[in-house]
């Protein structure tokens, strides 16, 4: 167990490396020239020279890339080229909203989700199925972006039952004041596809001869259903929701960006207006590494909580 | 759809002698009600698509004809109607001019003096802007149908050839890697991994944000972040397929590398290849839809399905809502074909996967 750790922790390096390359070549290499932008209306020679003495852009393309690794390793990503605050404390103070809101409407989403999964499964083919899997299908069939125009303006600006968009100082504020309709908008993209997935995994289980050992014993449906297929169905549905969470660090990009949430999400889209590369670097890495590290989570918890699994 | 049924050779030995796999699977998708009407559908809109291309159709979305807001003529016949009733601004109602200076005060009077006498030489054709339209108009008084046309055209545009791509950049990756093995493998795997551990939409905002605007540009942004399912569908089937007898033989008989891997191997994977391309079409609109909205998507001078949505927001605080259907609608369509296409034909040429 523990030689298999040390042996994927050894693995993220290249990758990391890979991740690192990539985004030097995005955008030191074809991301243009910052300092004339940074430079502004005062341009001159002497301040262009200034500028790209303080970013290492004089030094040769291996210096800065050195310069990169050693942001990295240090995870010092330097000061925001658009409001000079350093990276670190940006990210800092947008990482909360986001898994506030991202983190909520997982709750949400699973508790939803997993019970109607297993309801539709169990009644596969009948009409309960069908009709969950229409609805589903329909909502499935409708833009994400559409959900979320709409509903700002019916459900917040008509009718008045949320804020319009906003966010406050306090977490339990936001929770219950600020969240919901983010929240509402994003489940209704999120759980259709989720009901037909987690849907798939029971219908799977419920095929399985040791389902059909359990009732011949004379089982209850309900035990066999909570105790023998829902503990097995859920081995699947817990590995793909660990793997799921560093997309919670970005969080709902374009539902943070609507409702002026200061998230994560919120920040990528605004580096981006405002080319402000050490930011969107800064982000990519984090990311990147948030990813590889849950994805050893998600296969050791794999492992913990079903023996027959092998790691090699 | 037809033209590729004859053009694919037979795959694997199937009892009727004479039927090959494709007209087999044809075969198949035929007796499936759902997946025929849908496909008439995407075809449906691809003529659309291509004839936005050609601007056959489409063409004239940018012709103001109607007063801003234009309501749909089945729901009123002028805009007053529809629009909330303008608040009343002091002193802007008056119809006299507003006067600041004196003709002789003003530097450009005598120009103004001579501009007016010569007003009426100089003929101005004004068409009369129409008061609603069938599906209503925008901002600018356009015409929401004609725009939802060529917005439905750029899409599906972007959408097919950033699958095409995409596939083709997966598709060779994933040949070479599954193919040669070894090392190729490896720093090809490496790649893979490194591309799969940031997120789709990271990746493809941090491409834009380095690359610009435009539909080239997301094209390739998208090719360029969404090659790696394909590529990792391609390198398993090729790892099976490359020991089998008829590659065997094929080199047996001197083929190349390269011909064993294009003409022995690719065609059967094929069928694969078209579910993962219509996989990834449905999916590529959906991204520009979000890329176009917030604002990375196509260029202001032209118009997507994203685009028209980020206009909604704005209209309906207005009342005008009929843009924001249109699309909905056209999209919906769209989506719900193409998936359920999918799956018909996932079921007519992979019948092993049912379940």
């Amino acid at each position: 167990m523990f030689a298999y750790i040390v042996r994927r922790v050894l693995q993220m390096i290249p990758t990391l490396f890979g991740v690192m390359l990539l985004v030097f070549v995005l955008f030191n290499v074809f991301g243009g020239d910052p300092s004339l932008v940074l430079a502004g209306k005062h341009l001159t020679a002497e301040s262009l020279a200034n500028i790209r003495a303080q970013l290492g852009l004089d030094k040769s393309q291996f210096a800065q890339f050195m310069i990169f690794v050693k942001q990295v390793l240090t995870l010092d990503f330097g000061t925001s080229w658009s409001t000079q605050q350093p990276v670190s404390d940006i990210i800092g103070s947008r990482i909360g909203p986001s898994l506030l809101l991202t983190g909520s409407m997982l709750v949400v989403d699973l508790l939803i989700a997993i019970p109607l999964a297993a309801t539709v499964a169990y009644f596969r083919r009948g009409l309960t199925d069908r009709i969950v899997t229409i609805c589903c299908t329909i909502a499935m069939s409708v833009s994400a972006l559409v959900y979320i125009i709409a509903g700002q303006y019916w459900l917040a600006y008509k009718w008045g039952l949320f804020p319009v968009s906003g966010w406050g100082n306090s977490a339990f504020h936001n929770l219950w004041y600020y969240v919901p309709l983010p929240m509402l908008m994003g489940l209704m993209v999120s759980l259709g596809p989720d009901i037909r997935f987690y849907r798939s995994f029971f219908v799977e289980e419920l095929s399985n001869d040791y389902v059909r050992t359990a009732r011949a014993k004379g089982l209850s449906e309900r035990v066999v259903m909570l105790k023998h297929v829902l503990r097995n169905a859920l081995i699947p549905v817990v590995t793909t929701v660990m793997m799921s969470l560093p997309y919670l660090l970005i969080g709902a990009l374009v539902l943070e960006t609507f409702f002026s949430i200061p998230g994560m999400g919120n920040a990528v889209v605004l580096a981006v207006n405002n080319s402000d590369f050490p930011i969107i670097k800064a982000i990519t890495v984090y990311i990147a590494l948030a990813t590889m590290v849950f994805n050893l989570l998600a296969d050791l918890i794999y492992k913990l909580i079903d023996p027959r699994v092998q790691l090699k | 759809m037809t033209s590729t049924v004859q053009a694919a050779p037979a795959m694997n030995s199937t009892p009727e002698v004479h039927r090959g796999f494709w007209a087999l699977g044809w075969r198949r998708l035929k007796r499936d009600k759902i997946a025929m009407v849908s496909l008439m559908v995407v075809g449906a809109f691809l003529a659309i698509a291509i004839a936005g291309w050609f601007n056959i159709i489409g063409d004239g979305w940018r012709k103001e004809v109607a007063v801003p807001y234009a309501p749909p003529s089945w729901l009123a016949q002028s805009a007053d109607e529809t629009l909330p009733p303008a608040e009343e601004e002091a002193g802007a109602r008056s119809d006299a001019p507003i006067v600041t200076m004196t003709e002789a005060e003003d530097p450009i009077g005598k120009e103004l003096a001579i501009a007016r006498q010569n007003m009426g030489k100089y003929a101005s054709v004004e068409t009369p802007l129409r008061e609603s339209l069938p599906f209503g108009g925008d901002l600018r008084g356009r015409d929401v149908i004609v725009k939802t046309i060529k917005g439905t055209s750029t899409s599906v545009f972007v959408g097919i050839f950033g699958a095409l791509f995409t596939l083709l950049l997966g598709t060779v990756l994933g040949a070479i890697s599954g193919y040669f093995g070894g090392k190729v493998d490896d720093f090809l795997n490496w790649f893979y991994s490194v591309f799969t551990s940031v997120p789709d939409m990271l990746l493809l905002l941090s491409f834009a944000a380095v690359a610009g605007r435009g539909i080239k540009t997301i094209i390739i942004v998208m090719a360029l972040t969404s090659w790696t399912g394909t590529y990792r569908l391609v390198r398993a089937e090729y790892l099976k397929l490359k020991n089998r007898e008829f590659v065997q033989a094929a080199s047996a008989i001197g083929a190349s590398d390269t011909r064993r891997i294009f003409v022995h191997i690719l065609p059967n994977i094929s069928h694969l290849l078209l579910v993962q391309f219509s996989l990834l079409t449905v999916a590529l609109i959906k991204y520009e839809a979000i890329l176009s909205f917030l604002g990375f998507g196509v260029g202001v001078t032209q118009v997507s399905l994203g685009s028209m949505l980020a206009e909604a927001p704005a209209e309906l605080v207005q009342g005008v809502w009929w843009q924001m259907v249109a699309v909905t609608i056209a999209m919906s369509l769209l989506v719900t074909a193409f998936s359920l296409l999918v799956d018909g034909l996932r079921d007519a040429f992979d019948p092993k996967a049912n379940k």
